[in-house]
């Protein structure tokens, strides 16, 4: 099946992790929330399928191209 | 005898109960919404403290007589009117905001895509449109201008230009920029849904912008505060407290200033200019049809300024191989960073690939140098 990987956009610190491998998500579903300039960014599924892998945990300082999480569909 | 006319009772009138039903719903609005709450909690309190008759908290002292609202050209002589004079009238807070706005902004994805500099400018011709549209209204020009002005979502540059401008107007239109700043969340998305369609909302634009090194953003603002200030002279206090806050920040060995003006110092300040704009506002002060067409007007800058920004993205499109996505020209309004925040949430619901933020970051920060650069302008032409 067709996989779509979710990557960091910006650099900052994950907040907090919205979903855990298995769990279906939908197009603009909240994977994670990302804080970044002083803002808390949610990052969103960019289509419907089911969580694989989540690769971030909260906490964590990320930098752009790090994997969030992988979506099948 | 100790009665009914000793207390705040006696004087309240049913402009003082509109006014503290206006200052009550900033707080909701703050504390309940949580819609700006570090501006709409000190300005709405400081509008009830001041609707509460006898509390004497903005009184002066003109031609050697008490006088119970503050006046301009009078001596303050109470805590609110002391903070107002020395500190808005005196200039010293709106400038001084500027710097930690300065330590607190990151130019890097302005110097990434100097191209959104122009965006920035862009959305400034809300403020002129408003600016004619209160002389068309019968304000005269320097009215015109302090009203104009707050399309440009800068409560420090409207403070500042207003009070050189048309002082008797600062609060009113102090507390329209804070409002509708507060507000921008609801006021832009209409209008650029407005100008723009889904297929126009969802264009990509690439979430990395190209890595900007530590001596660009050293430079920028030591070069950029000499260019502009030569550029525009009046708007030194403004630009030059500004690009300083931000040099604390990027220079990397003044870290402890950097960050004293962006936590500690922006606090306090916020603290004294929320309470005293809120504090301007009594019944006797702003229950008038001009400040009511003030509110009417700074409601058309803003919807003008969003207007123009996102228009002249779409200009550009027609000469960009690589599209942009016009809604960022929306950031424009240097509400910082509310804007850019409305334009990457209406991005993720047009298209949940693109992050728009940091694209959007450009023009909200070129913003707030093309209002006080408007600013500057304005007292270079009107004299202040």
């Amino acid at each position: 099946m067709p996989k779509e990987i979710v990557e960091v956009p910006i650099p900052g610190k994950i907040i907090s992790v919205e979903v855990k491998p298995g769990d279906k998500v939908k197009e603009g579903d909240t994977l994670c929330v990302l804080e970044s300039m002083k803002m808390e960014n949610p990052i969103v599924a960019p289509v419907d399928g089911t969580i694989t892998e989540v690769k971030v945990t909260a906490d964590q300082v990320v930098k752009p191209g790090e994997t969030i999480a992988v979506i099948e569909y | 005898m100790f009665g009914l006319f000793e207390t705040g009772f006696a004087g309240f009138t049913w402009g003082n109960g509109v006014m503290v039903a206006v200052g009550s719903a900033f707080l909701y609005l703050g504390i309940a919404k949580k819609m700006e709450p570090l501006l709409l909690v000190p300005i709405g309190f400081g509008i009830v403290l001041i609707n509460l008759p006898l509390g004497g908290l903005m009184e002066c002292i003109v031609e050697g007589k008490v006088v119970e609202a503050y006046a301009i050209g009078g001596e303050p002589a109470a805590l609110l009117s002391r903070v107002f004079h020395y500190g808005l009238i005196w200039e010293f807070i709106p400038c001084f905001i500027f710097l930690g706005l300065g330590a607190m902004t990151d130019f890097g994805p302005l110097i990434a895509n100097p191209k959104t500099l122009l965006l920035g400018a862009g959305a400034q011709f809300g403020v002129y449109f408003a600016f004619f549209m209160a002389l068309l209204l019968g304000f005269n020009i320097n009215e015109a201008a302090s009203i104009g002005i707050i399309g440009g979502a800068d409560g420090p540059t409207t403070i500042f230009l207003t009070n050189r401008l048309a002082p008797h107007l600062i609060g009113v239109t102090a507390v329209a920029a804070y409002t509708y700043m507060a507000m921008v969340p609801i006021i832009q998305p209409p209008v650029i849904k407005a100008l723009t369609t889904k297929k126009e909302r969802a264009i990509y634009m690439k979430p990395q912008l190209r890595p900007v090194s530590a001596r660009e953003k050293i430079m920028f603002p030591v070069i950029g505060a000499i260019i502009i200030i030569l550029l525009v002279p009046k708007c030194a206090p403004l630009m030059g407290m500004f690009m300083f806050g931000n040099l604390l920040k990027e220079c990397g060995v003044t870290d402890r200033l950097a960050d004293t003006a962006a936590n500690a110092f922006m606090n306090i300040l916020t603290i004294l200019l929320g309470l005293s704009v809120g504090a301007f506002m009594s019944a006797e002060t702003f229950l008038k049809p001009e400040c009511l067409m003030v509110f009417g007007l700074g409601i058309a800058a803003f919807a003008g300024s969003t207007f123009f920004g996102v228009i002249l993205a779409k200009f550009m499109n027609l000469f960009l191989k690589e599209k942009i996505n016009p809604m960022i020209g929306a950031a424009g309004v240097s509400a910082v960073p509310m804007s850019a925040r409305v334009v990457q949430r209406m991005g993720q619901q047009a298209n949940p690939r693109n992050f728009l933020l940091m694209h959007a970051m450009g023009p909200n920060v070129a913003g707030v140098i093309g209002t006080a650069v408007a600013a500057g302008m304005f007292l270079s032409i009107l004299g202040g």
